[in-house]
């Protein structure tokens, strides 16, 4: 991304009262940038300016590379760390190689929190299942994030993660401290194995049936590509999990984020505001539309 | 039934691939099994040998891969406690297509194929319920390799 200057990306947000007007960006500089995978980079950013309010779970906010565009990209942070905002992306286009590009010190715009959570409140006393595929892991990341840190509320905790091959796997450093909880189940499954690799191959949807939880009292938490949420929707359901509580966060090309520019509308939905996480009841008829 | 087959019996009837099974049958089965153990890093069976088993894992890991000249093996699948393992022993010419190699500790159930032919031709219904019970688990394969032909995880996204 081309540098932008703190004063240059003030003179670009303009004058608006970005602490109130959901469509003017606050100021944020990258303090932090991590590669995860080749074209996929986590940045943790502060505020110059008034920051957003705090995220919950599974929101989203609008990242704008000066000059470029704007994108969605879900929270992958710790939603108790207020001060410091972290994001996961995937270097795909234009907007979000910019924003891959961006180093310590870059200046981004930031709008949001916008859209439904996770809701994790609504689920004490439930298992939480996870279940994640490729970049999907992100915005799991901060429900899992918050779950461990309020671990007593919940009964068993089971991640279920499913990649194309062992070099793309996320959140390494995560995943080994996960993996080494005794009251955390990890399983993670790649499509194609690579020497080294010792663990399982296969798609997500092949963990589900013997996957460790009570379908009863389970609620499900599904994030990936489209494709990857149908069918492991249908999974669940096989499994014995009630669609009102297996929840799903879908994406599409969302523009303003605030419900006004109709670019997200999914029938009868803005997935902006209304969504990105939706009960599978509510979503299953609209999945299954082709023309959506 | 002695206590051996009496303790496998148990053992068959709470695998997840049996479930439901009549006794009757599953009693029948364990005069056919016997209890195995493996280290990791045991090769199971081969491509091209005859498939006169099969393996009900109760624990551990198990790829089936298929060897590739002048690469590593390409690993297919994994398969693990509560899986079936192999289904070559159930149709002629009776050899396996592909290899099993353990990459954890495992146990499973071993069963005796020829046998388990005969109490299929047997009883219909025995192997009525079995070949159902073969099927699902085919069908759960390969709806799993088309999962994976779809490139689940990345689907071209859209370029922003």
């Amino acid at each position: 991304m081309t540098a932008v200057t703190e004063s240059a990306a003030a003179d670009l947000v303009g004058s608006a009262d970005s602490g109130t007007d959901p469509m003017v960006p606050h100021r944020y500089r990258v303090v932090r940038r991590r590669l995860e995978t080749r074209d996929t980079v986590t940045q943790l950013l502060e505020p110059l300016d008034e920051p957003i309010p705090a995220f919950a779970p599974g929101q989203f906010a609008m990242l704008y590379a000066f000059g470029v565009g704007e994108v969605p990209i879900s929270m992958s942070g710790d939603p108790s760390r207020v001060e410091l905002l972290q994001h996961t992306l995937r270097n795909v286009g234009a907007v979000t190689g910019a924003l891959c590009a961006a180093r310590p010190g870059a200046v981004i715009g930031v709008r949001g929190p916008f859209g439904t959570s996770w809701d994790l409140n609504s689920a004490y006393g439930h298992d939480l299942v996870f279940i994640a595929g490729g970049i999907g892991l992100a915005p799991l990341r901060s429900a899992l994030l918050q779950a461990l840190s309020q671990r007593e509320r919940y009964r068993r905790l089971v991640l279920l993660l499913g990649v194309r091959n062992p070099d793309e796997l996320m959140f390494r450093k995560d995943l080994r401290s996960w993996k080494g909880l005794f009251d955390v189940d990890v399983e993670i499954t790649v499509d194609r194995g690579a020497p080294g690799w010792r663990g399982q191959v296969g798609v997500v949807t092949t963990l589900l049936p013997q996957a460790p939880f009570d379908p009863d009292n389970a609620v499900a938490f599904v994030c990936g590509p489209e494709v990857m949420l149908r069918f492991t929707a249908l999974g669940l359901s096989q499994r014995g999990v009630p669609a009102q509580r297996i929840r799903l966060s879908t994406e599409r090309n969302m523009k303003c984020g605030v419900g006004l520019c109709g670019h997200c509308q999914l029938g009868p939905v803005l997935v902006c505001r209304d969504g990105p996480v939706f009960s599978y009841d509510r979503l299953a008829p609209l999945l299954h539309v082709r023309e959506l | 039934m002695t206590d051996e087959v009496a303790g496998i019996a148990t053992r068959l009837a709470k695998h997840p691939f049996l479930a439901g099974m009549p006794d009757v049958h599953v009693q029948a089965l364990a005069g056919l099994a016997r209890l195995q153990r493996w280290p990791a890093d045991t090769r199971l069976f081969s491509e091209h040998r005859t498939a006169d088993r099969f393996f009900l894992l109760e624990e551990g890991l198990v790829y089936i891969e298929m060897p590739i000249p002048g690469q590593e093996d390409m690993v297919l699948e994994t398969v693990r406690g509560g899986d079936v393992l192999g289904w070559s022993w159930l149709f002629p010419p009776y050899v396996w297509h592909f290899s099993a190699l353990t990459v954890a500790p495992t146990e499973a159930i071993v069963l005796a194929a020829a046998g388990v032919r005969e109490r299929c031709e047997a009883s219909p219904e025995f192997g009525y319920d079995l070949i159902r019970r073969v099927a699902g688990v085919a069908i759960q394969r390969l709806h799993a390799v088309r999962l994976r032909l779809m490139n689940l995880y990345d689907p071209t996204p859209p370029r922003r």
